[in-house]
């Protein structure tokens, strides 16, 4: 397969969030500022590379029955290693994703592209999956911060857009999570299919 | 079957066990860095070590137990004033941890969050709300004593943050808390 | 006492782990289209998540935090919630037929449902005791059910509505979803002792 394609089918066709719906609670979560969108969003591309490329090198020497638990195992390696670098490195960052970086391991998309994608292709093409999901993933929790943070604080980025008085704290709080994303989906599935 | 999943857990546990000798310096230094660095952003000038002087306190008040942590900041011996630490657990997610810096009298100098469970985004604004000089939000340069430390809709002296009243009455009872901490070390009393 | 029921409520309504926490997201618009599924997802999470919160909390204390071996938390626990559901489904089905009728397609979707890892990791975070842990754990999962079984019943009158074409489906669901967030957020000013 093409390595250009796999990359874009991950990015725009497959999107994780938009078009799979898959990893919400991440997704919904930590996604109430841009910065958070971007960091989380990184922080699963990082484990979803690591995780698809030892897969694809292992999988040949995984029995079938024990494949499901020999990946969790692999996936949940690479989170700690990910959570034990961000407290000693980025700890500012790992304060603000809290639980959701743990979490990682339960996220639908890394077992998802272990199942589908990493147990039957090659590593370097593993790799350029696990790049493209991952960045498709990183853009819509990024994309989504934005809007949240834009919406609900007049920041994007914590660069001041409009006053924060006009903001409404709605979209920064829980339900605006939900609605904001609803709405963003909408605007994506009508653009994809008008194209 | 089995030694597969024996192998692999056993190659992930020596590359974590690996991993955890590497980062346990670094985390507890950014551990205390980080605690250092909000010790020293809220007190006032020193020349001792805050951090080696830490005393314990417990407070007892209408939140039941709590024990405060007393980083005293002298200047050519004598007392310039501190840091307390100290939690309350009625914030709206829990506990919410936070270093205030009192001068001798008892004046507050400055303050850090150091730790919340708050709604993100709204939580996060205790970090600048009650150090922002605007209607009646700032707490810096007030004391517990001359003023009154509960949110103005509790008839206090304290504008709570917009939408985040209980997690404004949380942070002020956490002041409150750690102010009492502050005066019963003065008194030099039955410290731990 | 007292601290076990403002746990109990908290957890429910003010905390409510799908609504406010954002956890358990995937289950809640996977499997909310009808009342009666919610009601089998619902009674299946509650099964797994105060066993396995039990299990995790005494593996933590007893045996990771003895061996300083902390930081093989999340590996440990995603295993033993993982091995505990493959065990449920087989003793459930051996046991109670009649049960595993209606608990087991849910079953091997709930090894993937964050709440489960994220409770047992919160209750570690929080320094809750066991008995804490296992009440958090129990109203933790009645509120995961209640948002659903409510959500299922909005969707279910949802059906029949006209909706305009680009919002069918997701982005209507999760509206819903937001709008049943916001009157959550009512509840935000209980307090209890």
């Amino acid at each position: 397969m093409n390595k250009t394609k796999i990359l874009l089918n991950g990015l725009i066709k497959e999107n994780p969030t938009f078009v799979l719906l898959l990893g919400m609670c991440p997704t919904l979560g930590t996604t109430t500022s841009a910065m958070g969108g971007l960091g989380m969003g990184l922080s699963t591309l990082f484990v979803l590379i690591c995780s698809n490329v030892v897969i694809s090198m292992v999988k040949g020497i995984i029995p079938d029955k024990v494949r499901i638990p020999a990946f969790i195992v692999i996936i949940a390696t690479f989170v700690t290693i990910l959570q034990l670098c961000m407290q000693a490195y980025l700890p500012d960052l790992y304060a603000t994703l809290g639980l959701f970086i743990p979490l990682i391991v339960v996220n639908c998309i890394l077992l998802g592209r272990a199942e589908a994608f990493a147990a039957k292709h090659p590593p370097a093409e593993s790799f350029f999956d696990g790049l493209g999901i991952g960045l498709g993933f990183t853009v819509a929790l990024t994309l989504l911060g934005s809007v949240r943070e834009f919406l609900g604080t007049g920041h994007i980025f914590g660069f001041a857009i409009y006053p924060e008085e006009y903001g409404s704290l709605i979209f920064i709080l829980a339900p605006g999570a939900f609605i904001a994303l609803g709405f963003l989906i909408a605007i994506i599935h009508t653009i994809n299919k008008t194209r | 079957m089995l030694w597969s999943l024996t192998l692999i857990t056993a190659v992930a546990g020596g590359l974590l066990g690996y991993t955890n000798q590497l980062t346990e310096a670094p985390i507890a230094r950014a551990a205390k860095a980080s605690r250092e660095k909000a010790i020293q952003q809220v007190i006032p000038a020193y020349d001792n070590s805050p951090i080696d002087e830490q005393t314990n306190y417990t407070v007892h008040n209408e939140y039941g137990e709590t024990v405060a942590t007393i980083y005293p900041a002298r200047k050519n011996g004598e007392l310039a004033g501190a840091a307390v630490e100290c939690s309350n657990n009625t914030g709206y997610g829990g506990e919410i941890r936070i270093i205030v810096g009192f001068e001798a009298d008892g004046t507050i100098k400055d303050y850090r969050v150091v730790k919340h469970q708050e709604t993100p985004g709204l939580g996060a604004k205790m970090d600048e709300w009650f150090r922002a000089d605007k209607n009646n939000q700032s707490i810096i340069g007030k004391s517990p004593e001359r003023n009154n430390f509960h949110v103005t809709k509790d008839s206090g002296d304290i504008d709570a943050i917009t939408a985040a009243t209980i997690t404004s009455r949380a942070f002020l009872a956490a002041v409150r808390t750690a102010y009492a901490a502050y005066t019963e070390s003065l008194k030099g009393g039955n410290h731990e | 006492m007292l601290t076990y029921i403002s746990i109990f409520v908290t957890a429910i309504f003010v905390n409510n782990i799908v609504l406010s926490q954002f956890l358990g997201i995937c289950p809640f618009l996977g499997v909310s289209k009808r009342i009666d599924s919610a009601l089998g997802m619902g009674a299946a999470v509650t099964f797994v998540m105060t066993l396995s919160t039990i299990v995790t909390y005494l593996l933590q204390t007893h045996l990771l935090v003895p061996l300083g071996l902390s930081y093989m938390q999340t590996i440990v626990f995603i295993l033993v919630i993982a091995a505990l559901v493959q065990l449920l489904e087989i003793i459930i089905k051996k046991i109670a037929p009649a049960l595993y009728q209606a608990l087991g397609v849910f079953l091997p979707l709930i090894t993937t449902n964050c709440t489960i890892l994220g409770v047992a990791l919160i209750v570690i975070q929080k320094n809750m005791t066991l008995l804490e842990s296992t009440v958090y754990a129990i109203s933790t999962a009645l509120g995961f059910t209640l948002a659903l079984v409510i959500f299922a019943g909005m969707r279910e009158q949802m059906s029949l509505s006209r909706i305009p074409k680009a919002m069918q489906g997701t982005p209507i669901a999760l509206i819903a979803a937001g709008l049943l967030a916001m009157a959550f957020m009512g509840f935000s000013g209980i307090k209890i002792g």
